[in-house]
C-alpha cells in the first residue's frame, strides 16, 4: 500500500464511524412517511427525487424543507481524481466515491464495472442505483442497515471496497492490454 | 418505594434480534414493557433472575412502529405513542387484560415521545408535527383530550421530560434547542406557585430556551430534569452534554466529549448524570461545586479479550471465509453491541438517588447496571 493510501483510508474510516450515528426518524414533511432524509430534504447536492407540489394542508415553503436534518457534507480527497463525499443526515448517510481513472481504458473499465454492480444494487444492500454527479459510485446507508448490521463492519466493507476497486481495475487493465497484444500479434503474423 | 435486589455489576437480558426502541418498568420492577421496533408493545414478567421468554401480554393497537412507552407507577397505566400519529392509554381490567383508550392528539405527523407527569393526571406527547400535545382526561366526555404547545417550535420534538412540580415541561427538538414550557391545564389543576424558572405560567408559556450550541447545530436527543427541578440536562448530536441551572440565572455549562453522540441521559443523583448512545457505553458525568460538568468514568468496564495465539489453520480459514486474518473485532468490547436507545432509573434509594439503571439498545439487549457493585469494582468511584 502506498504511502498516501493508508492515511486517506484512515481519514475515510474515521469520518464514516462518526457519520454513521443514525436513528429511526419519521418524515416531518409528509404524513406517515419514513424516507432517507439525505435523499428527500431540499437544497442538497444530489436531488434525484423529492416531494413535488404542495403537501396537503401545508402551503408554506418552509413547511416542506427539512434542512436542519442534514449535516454539512464532508469531502475526503487523496488527489483531485480520488475523493470521497460523505453526506450525513439524521436517518441516512450517502457515501460517494470517485475512483482513480488515469487513462481512457481505465475510464471505460471503471464505467462498465460500476454499471455492472449498480444494476445488481439490491444484492449489495447498501449500494445506490445511481451515483451522485461527479462521482463513480454511491452508497446509501440508512438506519435500517445499522439496526441489522454491525456498524464497524459496514465501515470495514466500504474501506475494503475502496482498497479492492483500484486493484481490480488495474488488473483488468493488464488483462485487456495482454489480450490486445496477443490479438495484434496473431493478426500481424499474416503479413 | 422500589424493591432492592443484590446482583452483579450488570445483568444482561436478550430479547431476540430486533432493536428495542424503548422500555418502561412497572412500579415494583417485576415487569417491563418494551417495543421490538414494531407496532406492538410486549410486556415481559421477571421469573427470578430470568425473564419469561414469552411475553405476558402483547399490546396491539398501533398501526406503525411504537416510538414511546411510559408506565405510570401509581395508577398502573401504560401510555404508548407511535409513528401512526396516535397515542393509547392502556388500563388493566379485572381479568388482567390490557385495554386501550385512544387519545385525541390532533397531530398529523408521527408522535415521537411520551411521558406521564409526576402526578399521573396528564402526559405530554412530542411529535414530528412541530408541537407538543398535553393530554388530560376529561371527565364529562370520558376521553383523553389534548392541548397544544406550538410556538416557537421549528422542528420535530425528540424528547420531553416533566418538572417534579407537575407543571413545567422540558422539550428537546431537532432545531437544536431545549425549551422549558409551562404545561398548566387550568381545567384540572390549581394555580401553580412560582419556581426559579419563572413566575407566570399560562399554558404554552415559553419559560426559557437554550441553544445546544452557537451556530453549529446538534440535534437534541434527550433531556432530563434533576430531582429538585432546578437543573436540566440534555445531550446533543455534537457529542455534547449540557446542564443549565435555573437558580444561577439560567447558566449553561457544556462538555464536548470525544465519544460518539449520546442518545439518552438521566440524572442519577442531585449532582451526577449518566448518558449513553452511539458509543454503546453509558458514561457517568458529574457537576462539581462550581457548576462545571466533568467526565467521571465509563460504566462499561470493557473486559479485554485475551489475544490468543492464532493458529495457522484458523488464520487461513478466516482469510478464506472473511478475507481477514483478524477475527477479534467481530463483536465490540462493550456489553451493548449497538446504539443504546433508552435509559431508565431501575432502583432508587429513599433520597431518590439511583442505585441501578437500565439501558436498552438496538442490539435487542436490556442491561441493568448496579451502582453498588460498580462502585466496588471501580474503587474510588462515588456516584
Amino acid at each position: 500500500m502506498s504511502a498516501t493510501l493508508r492515511p486517506y483510508l484512515n481519514a475515510v474510516r474515521h469520518t464514516l464511524s462518526a457519520a454513521i450515528c443514525l436513528q429511526n426518524f419519521n418524515s416531518q414533511v409528509v404524513e406517515r412517511h419514513n424516507k432517507p432524509e439525505v435523499e428527500v430534504s431540499e437544497n442538497n447536492l444530489g436531488l434525484d427525487f423529492k416531494y413535488d407540489g404542495k403537501v396537503e394542508g401545508e402551503s408554506s415553503r418552509e413547511a416542506r424543507s427539512s434542512k436542519e436534518l442534514l449535516m454539512t457534507p464532508v469531502v475526503v480527497s487523496r488527489n483531485e481524481k480520488e475523493r470521497v463525499l460523505v453526506e450525513p443526515s439524521i436517518n441516512s448517510l450517502r457515501i460517494s466515491i470517485a475512483i482513480k481513472q488515469a487513462d481512457e481504458i481505465e475510464k471505460i473499465l471503471c464505467h462498465k464495472f460500476m454499471r455492472f454492480m449498480m444494476m445488481r444494487a439490491e444484492n449489495f444492500i447498501i449500494l445506490r442505483r445511481k451515483p451522485i454527479e461527479g462521482y463513480d459510485i454511491s452508497f446509501l446507508i440508512t438506519n435500517l442497515h445499522t439496526e441489522q448490521m454491525f456498524k464497524h463492519k459496514l465501515v470495514d466493507f466500504v474501506i475494503h471496497f475502496m482498497e479492492e476497486i483500484d486493484k481490480e481495475i488495474s488488473e483488468m487493465k493488464l488483462a485487456v492490454n495482454a489480450r490486445a497484444r496477443e490479438c495484434a500479434l496473431e493478426y500481424l503474423k499474416r503479413f | 418505594m422500589f424493591y432492592s435486589r443484590s446482583f452483579n455489576m450488570t445483568e444482561v437480558h436478550l430479547f431476540g434480534t430486533h432493536p428495542i426502541t424503548c422500555h418502561a418498568w412497572n412500579r415494583d420492577r417485576t415487569k417491563v414493557a418494551l417495543s421490538l421496533n414494531n407496532n406492538e408493545v410486549n410486556i415481559y414478567v421477571r421469573n427470578g433472575s430470568q425473564w419469561n421468554p414469552e411475553p405476558e401480554s402483547v399490546l396491539q393497537g398501533h398501526d406503525f412502529r411504537v416510538t414511546g412507552i411510559d408506565w405510570a407507577p401509581n395508577t398502573n397505566r401504560i401510555v404508548t405513542c407511535g409513528a401512526d400519529r396516535n397515542a393509547y392509554v392502556w388500563t388493566q381490567g379485572d381479568n388482567c387484560k390490557w385495554s386501550p383508550t385512544l387519545v385525541l392528539l390532533r397531530i398529523n405527523r408521527a408522535a415521537t415521545c411520551v411521558k406521564w407527569s409526576p402526578l399521573e393526571n396528564k402526559f405530554a406527547v412530542g411529535s414530528g408535527a412541530r408541537l407538543i400535545s398535553i393530554c388530560y382526561f376529561e371527565q364529562e366526555n370520558n376521553w383523553w383530550v389534548s392541548k397544544h404547545i406550538k410556538k416557537p417550535i421549528r422542528s420535530t420534538i425528540t424528547t420531553v421530560d416533566w418538572h417534579p412540580n407537575n407543571i413545567l415541561l422540558a422539550a428537546g427538538s431537532t432545531d437544536f434547542k431545549v425549551r422549558i414550557f409551562s404545561a398548566w391545564i387550568k381545567d384540572i389543576e390549581p394555580k401553580p406557585t412560582a419556581t426559579p424558572w419563572g413566575v407566570k405560567m399560562p399554558l404554552g408559556q415559553l419559560m426559557t430556551e437554550f441553544s445546544n450550541s452557537t451556530g453549529e447545530g446538534g440535534w437534541v436527543h434527550s433531556v432530563s430534569f434533576s430531582m429538585d427541578g432546578n437543573r436540566v440536562c440534555w445531550v446533543g448530536h455534537d457529542s455534547s452534554v449540557s446542564v443549565a441551572d435555573a437558580t444561577k440565572e439560567m447558566a449553561k455549562t457544556q462538555l464536548k466529549t470525544k465519544s460518539l453522540p449520546f442518545t439518552c441521559v438521566t440524572w442519577v443523583s442531585p449532582t451526577s448524570l449518566v448518558a449513553a448512545g452511539h458509543g454503546c457505553c453509558p458514561v457517568l458525568f458529574s457537576v462539581d461545586e462550581t457548576g462545571k460538568l466533568v467526565h467521571v468514568t465509563k460504566l462499561d468496564i470493557a473486559q479485554k479479550k485475551e489475544a490468543g495465539s492464532l493458529s495457522a489453520m484458523k488464520k487461513f480459514q478466516s482469510l478464506d471465509r472473511t478475507a481477514r486474518t483478524d477475527q477479534s473485532d467481530q463483536t465490540l468490547a462493550t456489553v451493548h453491541q449497538n446504539t443504546i436507545t433508552g435509559i431508565n432509573v431501575y432502583t432508587a434509594d429513599r433520597s431518590g438517588k439511583a442505585t441501578a439503571i437500565s439501558t436498552c439498545g438496538a442490539d435487542s439487549r436490556l442491561v441493568i447496571w448496579n451502582f453498588d457493585s460498580l462502585e466496588q469494582a471501580l474503587g474510588e468511584l462515588k456516584i
